[in-house]
């Protein structure tokens, strides 16, 4: 297989994976400091024990996080070592600021707060939890900084000398709009994805009958949690488009396999899209309503692929600047559909609570829905660097000129299915001890801070 | 003294910390099936660096990040030409993460055992890797005028790369015991430091000797002057460890290993400069902090951001340190996280 397209599924394999585990923890360390803010003005034992068992699973979503985020930082790299020159002098500077705030407050404070229940006052340990909180999500945007660097690039200068991207702007690259809608998305998101891993876990132990006011009080929380991650980032998602249209016209073409200009253009629910021909072979349409999602009103003229093709062709040469319609497309659609039904899913969780909370059925239900978030996160992902394709810093160097020239196909193969291979084992891993967290229920030994006090078992 | 030099110094400093820190608990790590027999011995050692590994290896990261903002050009050579070699330190760190995470979440002797195995190659693998890694920095690595590594992973484990290797295992294993020496109160465990610890130094001592001999006939590290020193304090400093350590001074001995692992990463940057990479093909395809630095405009920024953080960093770390700076004994482990 051809070295692009090896480097390219690696990264896409590798982030994908990382991204299962980031926006559980940034939702989770919010809600456990939540919840241990409850417990320091309480002084309730039992809700102690239920910090701790989130904190249980908290921390092997978060040894995932770093165990696959080490290679992150890597691989910038190991695999786009031309790309690292071109732009490195402005993409180095929010990874190393990520490192320097972020990532040392986040692990020196997380293990305060795992091995401090004893050694520190109960408000400097509540403070650690806060900590951790903010600074994950901290760390959110200094990475979504850079990413959003390179699907919006700004505040930068080509030097002829050098051969390369140069910041001239530190504040335009923080104030980049991309980053504004890209990190309220993710931020909700994360609050979504915790959400409804809560909701599923509470649904669980109260199907069990275990400590039933507890669970039905944390129950409440994290529907209010999945609710408003799950509204905000629909709306945030609109806005989003609307922009993109403007600055990605590409990316959001292919996301709804929209092939030529049109005047009052159809949204397809789905499509067999059919990039030799330009069209889509078959496609279930609503008319209209294309317009309406780019612009906010009827009757606009949204242009299309075939068109910008047309466009790009002749502004940087000939190539093909047209990204993996299928994909872009597809998982445009899976994220929309699973963003649906967890507002569906969230509202029913708030508004009806008491009444369903005694309803096995509904209880069940949830369960697969912890799996919603994920679906969406993913697909977020695949939309936003698939559809930027053959880019990989937007209108300014192409993934074929970023790649590594020194590292052949076969060193990329062996890497790709080592990261995967151990990527595989360890999540299959990570799940059976959060399976057996919550199997074990809040009265088990949560083995975080002194062994569980005789009464409260 | 311009930003270049400033953030050659930092990315040294960096990795002098990252050593430092990161060399007891991979040392402590690696040692594990030797010093720990059984597992509430194995759950003394780990729980010994158990509040602080994260925070330790967060300075690899950040010596990543720095190379990356201040010198693009050295981290997307470095990277893609050691790349091989990167790949089992990563995967051996991921190994290393899931073991230490993972190991207690379920009280089975059987899935204990393999998370223990797990541990000690993934302290054992990265500490042996980076000695490899140190070796070619000072002998230099074949770079095209282009910048590009134009060598293959052979080029890079050479007889005197693999005897660093071991050198820096030896040390981290050192220095590890020392660590738990310092950190744990249990009779077993001092019993068996006394024992190993000496070994380790010699061992470490004679092969540092050879490989010090090795790059005074490869490298022009030795015709720095600065490198020279601070390669003679290291020694002293080692030296010094011993003998408290022998004396029974723990605080003293690993004060010295300490000092001697950060003396040596001085000496080997110190040996390098102004060179950030060195071409054996030719001395002027070596990249320089002039030629792999990044514009002024990056490097007076992220001055300014290190000028701020840094202090902090360095500030609520020493307190960490402070906060859990008691021996813990097995009556702790009750208490205990891992």
């Amino acid at each position: 297989m051809d070295v692009l397209i090896l480097a390219r599924l690696q990264f896409a394999i590798t982030t994908v994976f990382h991204f299962f585990f980031v926006p559980l923890s940034i939702g989770l360390a919010l809600f456990i400091a939540i919840l241990q803010t409850r417990y320091k003005r309480t002084g309730d034992e039992k809700m102690k024990q239920m910090v701790k068992f989130w904190g249980k699973i908290f921390l092997i979503n978060f040894a995932m996080g770093v165990a696959t985020g080490i290679v992150q930082e890597f691989q910038f790299g190991m695999n786009w070592s031309e790309y690292s020159r071109y732009v490195g002098d402005i993409f180095g500077a929010p990874l190393a600021i990520e490192a320097l705030l972020a990532f040392f407050i986040e692990s020196t404070f997380l293990g305060l707060w795992i091995f401090g229940w004893e050694k520190l006052s109960k408000k400097l340990h509540l403070a650690c939890i806060w900590l951790v909180a903010v600074f994950t999500t901290v760390s959110a945007f200094w990475i979504l900084t850079a990413n959003s660097f390179m699907q919006n690039p700004v505040g930068f200068t080509l030097n002829p000398v050098t051969e390369r991207a140069e910041l001239t702007s530190f504040g335009q690259l923080l104030g980049n709009p991309h980053t504004v809608y890209q990190f309220s998305h993710v931020f909700f998101a994360a609050l979504a994805t915790a959400g409804f891993l809560i909701l599923g876990v509470c649904a669980y132990q109260l199907i069990k009958g275990r400590e039933r006011d507890l669970f039905t009080k944390v129950f409440k929380q994290a529907a209010v949690f999945a609710i408003i991650g799950s509204l905000a980032v629909a709306g945030i998602g609109h806005f989003q488009g609307i922009y993109l249209v403007e600055e990605q016209p590409m990316k959001m073409a292919a996301a709804d396999a929209h092939w030529n200009t049109a005047d009052k253009p159809d949204w397809p629910i789905i499509a067999i899209p059919n990039k030799a021909k330009g069209n889509n072979a078959l496609a279930l349409k609503v008319p209209g309503l294309l317009s309406l999602l780019s612009y906010n009103k009827f009757g606009q003229q949204v242009e299309g692929i075939n068109d910008l093709q047309k466009e790009m062709t002749a502004t940087y040469g000939a190539d093909d600047y047209i990204p993996n319609v299928w994909i872009t497309f597809y998982a445009f659609r899976f994220m929309l559909l699973a963003g649906l039904l967890m507002i569906l899913m969230a509202v029913l969780a708030l508004a009806w609570k008491q009444k369903l909370l005694e309803h096995g059925k509904f209880l069940k239900l949830l369960l697969p829905c912890i799996l919603l978030p994920f679906i969406a996160n993913t697909g977020g992902w695949l939309v936003a660097e698939v559809g930027r394709q053959p880019w990989i810093v937007y209108e300014l160097q192409t993934v074929s000129q970023g790649i590594s020239q020194v590292v052949s196909a076969p060193v990329v193969l062996l890497t790709l299915l080592g990261f995967t291979a151990i990527y595989t084992v360890l999540l299959v891993i990570a799940v059976k001890l959060v399976l057996k967290t919550c199997r074990d229920g809040m009265t088990a030994e949560t083995n975080i801070g002194e062994p569980p006090v005789a009464s409260a078992v | 003294m311009d930003l270049n030099t400033l953030w050659f110094i930092l990315v040294s400093v960096l990795f002098a910390g990252f050593f430092f820190l990161e060399g007891f608990d991979y040392g402590a790590g690696a040692m594990l099936p030797l010093l720990g027999k059984s597992d509430k011995e194995r759950r003394l050692i780990i729980n010994s660096f158990g509040p602080i590994w994260d925070g330790n290896e967060v300075w690899l990261l950040t010596a990543g990040g720095a190379i990356f903002a201040a010198f693009p050009h050295w981290y997307a050579t470095l990277f893609s030409g050691f790349y091989l070699a990167l790949f089992l330190i990563l995967l051996a760190l991921i190994l290393r993460i899931a073991a230490i995470e993972f190991r207690s979440k379920k009280e089975d002797p059987v899935w204990q055992k393999r998370w223990d195995i797990a541990l000690t190659i993934g302290s054992a693998a990265p500490a042996f890797l980076f000695g490899v890694a140190v070796s070619n920095f000072v002998t230099g690595v074949p770079i095209a005028a282009n910048m590009q590594y134009a060598g293959t992973l052979w080029n890079l484990l050479g007889p005197h790369d693999l005897l660093g290797g071991l050198v820096f295992l030896a040390l981290f294993c050192y220095h590890g015991c020392l660590f738990i020496n310092l950190k744990t109160d249990s009779p077993v465990l001092k019993e068996r430091v006394e024992k190993y610890a000496p070994r380790l130094f010699f061992a470490m001592l004679a092969m540092l000797v050879v490989w010090l001999v090795c790059m005074f006939i490869l490298s022009d590290m030795f015709k720095s002057v600065p490198a020279l020193i601070l390669t003679l304090l290291a020694a002293v400093a080692l030296v010094f460890s011993i003998l408290t350590f022998l004396k029974k001074r723990p605080g003293l001995a690993f004060i010295g290993t300490g000092a001697g692992i950060v003396l040596f990463t001085f000496a080997v940057f110190a040996g390098m400069f102004p060179n950030v990479m060195i071409s054996t093909l030719d001395p002027a395809y070596s990249l320089t902090i002039y030629t792999a630095s990044s514009s002024a405009y990056t490097l007076k920024l992220m001055s300014i951001v290190a000028a701020c953080l840094v202090p902090i960093v360095l500030a609520y770390q020493a307190w960490t340190y402070w906060v859990f700076r008691k021996r813990i004994t097995e009556k702790d482990l009750e208490q205990m996280h891992y």
